[in-house]
């Protein structure tokens, strides 16, 4: 239970104490008013209060619970408008007008597994890990909270039951993105793994949008001979409001589920910022880039497997070149991941002694997002060398995002080859990153060349190909 | 019908929404304007979607309006809106001139601002706000305004955004231009102290003149919209939005208490008949095979479309439907309201208003047959759709008629620009609110206050001096000014026409001219501020003379163009009118050698005027006239 004084946080004591004493100063309005005005006691939130500040604000509302951008001295009202106003209670006079009028914090979903019965055919699962299409607010507060369990989510979306037999929901984590570790990408392959061998038509993978390439990636990589599909899927704009986008992807899972030719893992999120139609981008293809778009999540030197029209839950492949659905539900886990990989961004005049650092730390792997074909200064290629000599796997890409690393067009290029550095083609880094990691996670005790050689090697197609004029986006030139 | 408010415990609160004339609209920095109509634009198509409300329970008006179920096309004009109004990007910090504005309104309003701004998202789901909320804070609370029938308060003064403009609609979509969101507006909420019509008028005048003389609010069309809460003590609170002239609010007001009024005698009516809620059944029957070969075009023609005809029998209300519950607007207009709403029909045709629409007296004697309902006593209700509209329809319309008996139901109206009102939606909850997270919350800290105070709004008593002082205008034309609306109309003209008409010419035309023309029966709204303002500017660029303003009002409010106006009536050149004079001069000349100079003007005057009036300017005219009678008496001197 909070008191009035956790409300007003830092100097505690004090500013009560103050309060009190002018409550009872010669010219204070306590000698005007009943006694009850002056008891300040215990107001908490979701007591009704009337508070008149010492400039002469009279306002009367529900107390409701400090954020982290609540001030002190103040105390935010929720009036029976709806409104919410801060008012100073320096020098307030402060009269409760009942105690618990409004019961907060009561937001809480069910947790664990549930089941759901539909009239489709398909079984399915959905793993809810986390993230603003979980997320909720809390409506008195505006405290938002991955509260939103993933049937309650179900629940939203109709279709989910017209299309399903039966949707197992599993309210796995409640973990904003940005805090995901491949400790967490192994926990989440091997729930997704367990609903696929046990026979579901496809699993839907609730996920905040950070870093939801990076978990596509690393499902990608560790749910081997996969025969069906495994849809991400993640919102921009949070569930709580009318405009969320996190319906319009969901509503694209089932379709996916159900329609898709594909067994791979994809992500599943706004193909523009209309209302439209839904891509499936390939997990291991896919990045977030944009900020707050709709439509952050794009293709790089690859196009989306396909298109996903959601008011006519129709599925349209627009790339046929994928890994055909077998339904097999023999999946194959391989679902550890080193954490001593690092993703090192190249910058103008950067310190060599990262590396060093990194050697010394004991990193297995480094990939390094190199400038344009896929370079770094050249007075860091000998703490690279000296790095490799030390069984460190040293990745290439590049920090242009689009094309192809290539290390014999120039002198640094061929230098970081003969130091034994791996260019890893057109992956993308953070691809790379999470590759290398299951690599030495799985490949434990492999040589370093072995590993080297596995990295470049094509595995659910996130390496090579040919690259055609239009994969690249097309920007607007003012015309 | 004379209507004593005070008896019947009338209660009205206004709501103003003003635009503020910011740079920047209020959560990013596109401009605080409206796109040119040849701007190049994008299109986004988007849907919303219902979220559980914070009770976990659904808000009627949310419910209503995602049931229509309508695609949302943003049109999204280049320079005027950016990511923030397309919901793709979270706002940027508030707008600090628009804070400052409102707040130095909120002073002049003797209201007090709260110790920090929150900025809440108020849900909004007609597709009017992209986010599907509209983003308002409460900036000040407790001000009042006086009037002379008592002081009104002001309960709070909120700053908000704008939503965004409507450009088409159809019953499966609606088209709207986002230049318009997110410009800021003042939000100024009365207390329901407001007692009869014109006291509402006053304070709404008062409350508009005191946010113009901030000299930072927009003016013009569109730019400031009246919303009203209207009850009366045995009816119900009704809002009545989008008023946009002032002037209409007392008979808003007005027609809303009849309107009250006539439900509730309706409702005693049903009662007086031993009818019972549940005497309206939701059962409707397809009459289209009667209504076949009836004699109405307009319902063949759509029984040919494809559509059926839908009938729900009304047992023993025969009569109801038919009554007028404010002038033009019968009980049957409500129903079919509800039935466009929320079934998407064009309309219903009930019995009451029957024989019409070629509907003939056979039809409806079939129509009763088929129905097994006595003409005497029973009423019918026609809908043409389809099965799936009629359902929405009737339903809506079932649950409507069951109210009747209960009163007058809790709505937000629209205003129509007769003053009469129409159902737009159920009242929305209080669970419509709930914090903005992307925006922390706004100390009104001292340096902010400080910045305020720089900020002084005059008083309408020093409008009243300048009145005086600066425009030279009579003590009396002044006062009647600074009462009157028009007072806005005014201070707009004068404004436009600075250095070009004064301000006496324009004063005297809107508070003279016009209200006389308006009382000889000259449809003087036919004269809008455009035409008004091109009248007196060419009065101050000469082309016109100032006597011949109400000739050329006269004119424009029959439908004449000014420009050919002027043509007929150009005004006369100084040798133009020297001719005339001489012409008067020459044909009355015994009498002016009788009379005498003195005795001669007035008549000559007269005579010339009764000419040139309107052509030429009187001042000019009477030097001519003297020069010319001096000259002719010193020649025989």
């Amino acid at each position: 239970m909070f008191s009035f004084n956790d409300l007003i946080t830092g100097k505690r004591r004090r500013s009560r104490s103050r309060v009190f004493t002018l409550y009872f100063a010669v010219n204070s309005p306590c000698f005007l008013y009943s006694a009850v005005w002056c008891v300040v006691a215990n107001v908490k939130p979701g007591d009704l209060i009337r508070v008149i500040t010492s400039g002469g604000l009279v306002v009367e509302g529900v107390v409701l619970p400090s954020t982290e951008f609540t001030s002190e001295k103040h105390i935010v009202l929720k009036l029976s408008s709806g409104y919410n106003v801060g008012v100073s209670l320096e020098n307030a006079i402060v009269e409760v007008i009942a105690e618990d009028y409004l019961k907060l914090g009561a937001l809480e979903g069910s947790q664990g597994v549930t089941v759901i019965k539909g009239k489709g055919e398909l079984r399915m699962a959905f793993v809810s890990t986390g993230g603003t299409i979980v997320s909720k607010v809390e409506y008195e507060t505006g405290a938002v909270k991955p509260a939103l369990s993933a049937s309650d989510l179900v629940e939203f979306v109709p279709e989910l039951r017209e299309l399903a037999e039966e949707i197992v929901v599993s309210d796995f984590m409640r973990k904003l993105s940005e805090n995901m570790t491949p400790e967490d990408w192994s926990r989440i392959s091997e729930e997704v793994g367990k609903y696929l061998r046990s026979g579901a038509d496809g699993v839907i993978v609730a996920h905040g949008t950070d870093t939801m390439a990076y978990t596509a990636a690393a499902l990608a990589f560790s749910l081997r001979n996969l025969g069906n599909p495994v849809v991400l899927v993640g919102a921009q704009r949070s569930s709580d409001r009318p405009s969320t986008d996190a319906s319009y992807n969901l509503k694209a899972c089932p379709v996916i589920v159900k329609e898709a030719p594909f067994a791979e893992v994809v992500v599943a999120m706004h193909g523009s910022s209309d209302d439209i139609y839904v891509l499936a981008h390939r997990g291991v293809r896919v990045r977030k880039m944009h900020s707050s778009r709709r439509d952050a999540f794009q293709s790089v030197n690859d196009l989306p497997l396909a298109k996903v029209y959601v008011r006519e839950r129709r599925l349209e492949v627009i790339n046929r070149n994928y890994l055909p659905r077998t339904r097999s539900s023999e999946v194959l886990l391989m679902n550890k991941f080193s954490s001593k990989v690092a993703l090192l961004k190249h910058y103008p005049g950067i310190d060599c002694e990262i590396i060093d650092y990194l050697v010394d730390k004991g990193y297995k792997g480094v990939v390094i997002e190199g400038t344009g074909l896929g370079h770094i200064r050249e007075e860091c290629i000998d703490g690279i060398r000296r790095a490799i000599e030390e069984g460190v796997i040293v990745a290439m890409s590049t920090q242009t995002i689009f094309g192809r690393v290539d290390l014999d067009v120039y002198t640094t290029g061929r230098k970081l080859l003969k130091a034994g550095v791996v260019p890893v083609d057109d992956m993308l880094p953070e691809v790379a990153f999470v590759k290398l990691s299951w690599l030495l996670g799985n490949y434990h005790g492999e040589e370093p060349a072995k590993i080297g050689s596995r990295l470049t090697t094509n595995l659910v197609n996130e390496i090579g190909g040919t690259q055609s004029l239009s994969v690249f986006p097309r920007w607007y030139h003012g015309d | 019908m004379e209507i004593n408010y005070r008896s019947l415990g009338l209660r009205v609160g206004l709501e103003i929404h003003q635009q503020l004339d910011t740079k920047s609209k209020l959560f990013c920095s596109c401009p605080a304007k409206l796109a040119p109509e040849d701007s190049r634009y994008h299109e986004v198509v988007r849907s919303l979607w219902l979220s559980k409300s914070e009770l976990g329970e659904l808000d009627p008006a949310a419910v209503y309006e995602i049931a229509r179920g309508r695609k949302i096309v943003y049109r999204v004009p280049e320079g005027h809106a950016c990511l923030v109004e397309l919901d793709e990007e979270p706002p940027h910090d508030i707008n600090r001139e628009a804070l400052l504005i409102s707040l130095s309104i909120a002073k002049a309003l003797n209201a007090k601002p709260v110790d920090e701004i929150y900025v809440m998202r108020k849900i909004v789901v007609d597709g009017s706000n992209t986010a599907g909320f509209q983003r308002t804070a409460i900036i000040a609370l407790g001000g009042y305004v006086e009037d002379e029938e008592g002081v009104v308060g002001i309960q709070t003064i909120a700053l908000e955004e704008d939503a965004a403009r409507k450009v088409a609609e159809g019953l499966d979509y609606v088209v709207y231009n986002l230049d318009r969101l997110g410009i800021p507006l003042i939000e100024i909420s009365t207390a329901p102290d407001i007692r009869t019509p014109e006291q509402a008028l006053r304070v709404a005048y008062k409350i508009g003149l005191i946010m113009r003389l901030s000299g930072r609010v927009k003016r013009g069309i569109g730019t400031i919209r009246q919303d009203l809460n209207i009850s009366i003590e045995k009816g119900e609170r009704i809002e009545v939005k989008g008023v946009e002239k002032l002037e209409l609010i007392p008979k808003v007001i007005t027609y809303e208490v009849v309107r009250q009024l006539s439900l509730l005698s309706i409702r005693d009516e049903l009662l007086k008949r031993g009818l019972k809620p549940s005497d309206v059944s939701e059962s409707f029957v397809d009459v289209t095979e009667v209504m076949k070969s009836c004699g109405s075009k307009m319902v063949r023609t759509n029984i040919e479309k494809g559509l059926r005809v839908y009938a729900l029998s009304l047992p023993g209300f025969k009569g109801i439907l038919g009554k007028e519950v404010c002038p033009g607007r019968r009980f049957g207009t409500e129903l079919s309201d509800y039935a466009k709403a929320w079934g998407g029909v064009g309309g219903i045709i009930h019995s009451d208003e029957l024989p019409a629409y070629g509907i003939s007296e056979q039809d409806l004697d079939a129509i009763y047959r088929h129905l097994s309902l006595s003409r005497d006593k029973d009423a019918f209700i026609l809908v043409i759709s389809d099965y799936e509209k009629a359902e929405r329809a009737f339903k809506a319309i079932v649950e409507r008629l069951r109210y009747a008996f209960v009163g007058v139901p809790r709505e937000t109206r629209g205003a129509n620009p007769d003053g009469t009102t129409r159902y737009l939606r159920p009242q929305p909850g209080a669970a419509r609110m709930y914090p903005e997270t992307d925006i922390r919350p706004i100390r009104v800290d001292s340096m902010l206050l400080k910045e305020v105070e720089g900020l002084v709004i005059p008083k309408p008593e020093d409008v009243y001096r300048t009145l005086i002082e600066e425009h030279g205008l009579s003590r009396d034309l002044a006062s009647q000014l600074i009462r009157d609306p028009i007072l806005h109309l005014y201070l707009d003209l004068v404004e436009e026409l600075r250095g070009v008409t004064s301000p006496q010419i324009i004063a005297t035309t809107i508070v003279v001219h016009m209200k006389s023309l308006k009382r000889e029966g000259v449809d003087v709204d036919k004269v809008g501020y455009s035409e008004l303002a091109k009248i007196l500017s060419a009065v101050g660029r000469g082309e016109l003379a100032k006597e011949a303003i109400p000739e050329a009002i006269r004119a424009v409010a029959s439908g004449t163009s000014l420009e050919d106006f002027l043509k007929s009536f150009k005004a006369m050149s100084m040798e133009e009118i020297e001719k005339v004079v001489e012409d008067v001069i020459t044909s009355n000349i015994e009498y002016i050698r009788a009379k005498g100079l003195d005795k001669s003007v007035s008549l000559v005057m007269g005579k010339v005027m009764s000419i040139v009036r309107g052509r030429a300017d009187g001042a000019l005219v009477s030097t001519i006239v003297k020069k010319k009678l001096q000259s002719l008496f010193a020649e025989r001197e």
